[in-house]
């Protein structure tokens, strides 16, 4: 075998394993079924063929074929609108919808991942064209390593303290612990959520998270979470049931008041303090500098 | 501005003038609640009570 049909195929076996690795059905349900990931296998076969070819094309050399890798980000770029466009037809059928920002998120996180598979494919043919295939096989294993570590952002609870606060209702008006959440006209209903709702406070632990937290995508996301964790009370037709998030105005709270059906509360903090920090959730007032000059 | 009054409920209809949204007035409060109840499960919007004697149903 000659050296640039083993840097190929070396690239295109570490890149489609490194697309494996990043493959995975957690309790987002999402993708799950053997066509959704078939799908995803594919596009990230093709992305590691075309990461693959690069370095041995250019070597070769034959410059008209690294002008694919352009067309080739373009079709991944597809990719984010088609998972965008799954997703939020999905979400109208929820109970708890996960709300424009998480599934935002979510097709970022496909387009991304297959420009991480190009890139490990890339790497690992390089090596082999430069190195030998044992430089390809440790390239490719540091690589798909690499992939792993970038697959974890920040949760919930690095960035606030979660515990939970009783419920009470005065007046119409329901509230956990000191924060208003919302009126709710009728004693039935009123009496339903102080059985079923678990009262939670997220206190945020800097200016930073603050904004974080106060973000309304991020308020639907943590909701979705716990609702599609540990269940919901809640069905059409009953509004009153429906799982909320609302700010304490003065020092930047988030009272929340869930609807488990499974009234476990070790567990839904776990589970709150496990959602992740959505990226367009992410603002950093604390790197702003007053004194530099824009 | 997605809310939206979709029926008033009240024993008191002196307090309530028609403006746009229908107007349900009942004998007392047990009539009241019952016609809250109804209405929220028909129109899947929520009851919100505003005083002692009128509800309002709201569109989220």
């Amino acid at each position: 075998m000659d050296k640039e049909t083993l840097a190929i195929t070396l690239g295109i076996i570490f890149g489609f394993a490194a697309r494996l690795r990043l493959l995975q059905s957690d309790y987002r349900q999402y993708p799950t079924y053997p066509h959704g990931q078939v799908i995803h296998l594919a596009l990230g076969l093709i992305a590691s063929a075309l990461g693959a070819v690069a370095i041995p094309a250019l070597l070769k050399p034959d410059y008209t074929a690294v002008t694919f890798l352009t067309l080739a980000a373009q079709q991944f770029r597809d990719v984010r609108n088609m998972e965008r466009e799954t997703l939020q037809k999905l979400d109208e059928t929820e109970l708890v919808p996960r709300g424009f920002s998480y599934i935002e998120g979510i097709a970022m996180v496909f387009e991304g991942r297959n420009y991480i598979v190009i890139l490990a494919a890339l790497f690992t043919s390089a090596a082999v064209m430069f190195g030998g295939w044992i430089t390809g096989v440790v390239v490719g294993i540091v690589a798909i390593v690499l992939s792993s570590l970038l697959k974890s952002g920040k949760n919930m609870g690095q960035i606030g303290a979660v515990y939970e606060v009783p419920l009470r209702v005065e007046g119409a008006s329901l509230y956990a612990a000191d924060i208003y959440l919302m009126n709710i006209g009728l004693p039935d209903n009123r009496k339903r959520i102080l059985e079923n709702g678990v009262g939670i406070v997220i206190e945020p632990l800097n200016a930073s998270s603050r904004i974080t937290i106060s973000n309304l995508g991020q308020r639907q996301a943590i909701l979705h979470d716990v609702s599609s964790i540990l269940g919901v009370t809640r069905d059409s037709g009953e509004p009153a049931l429906t799982p909320l998030a609302k700010l304490d105005l003065k020092d930047g709270r988030l009272g929340l008041v869930t609807l488990p059906q499974e009234k476990n509360i070790p567990k839904i903090i776990q589970v709150i303090k496990n959602v992740p920090v959505l990226e367009s959730a992410v603002r950093k007032p604390n790197q702003f500098d007053a004194k530099k000059q824009v | 501005m997605n809310e939206k009054i979709l029926a008033i409920i009240t024993t008191a209809p002196d307090l309530v003038a028609g403006g746009g949204s229908p107007v349900f007035v009942t004998k007392d409060e047990e009539e009241l609640l019952e016609r809250a109840f109804l209405l929220e499960k028909i129109l899947d919007a929520m009851v919100h009570k505003l005083n002692e004697s009128t509800y309002i149903i709201v569109k989220h």
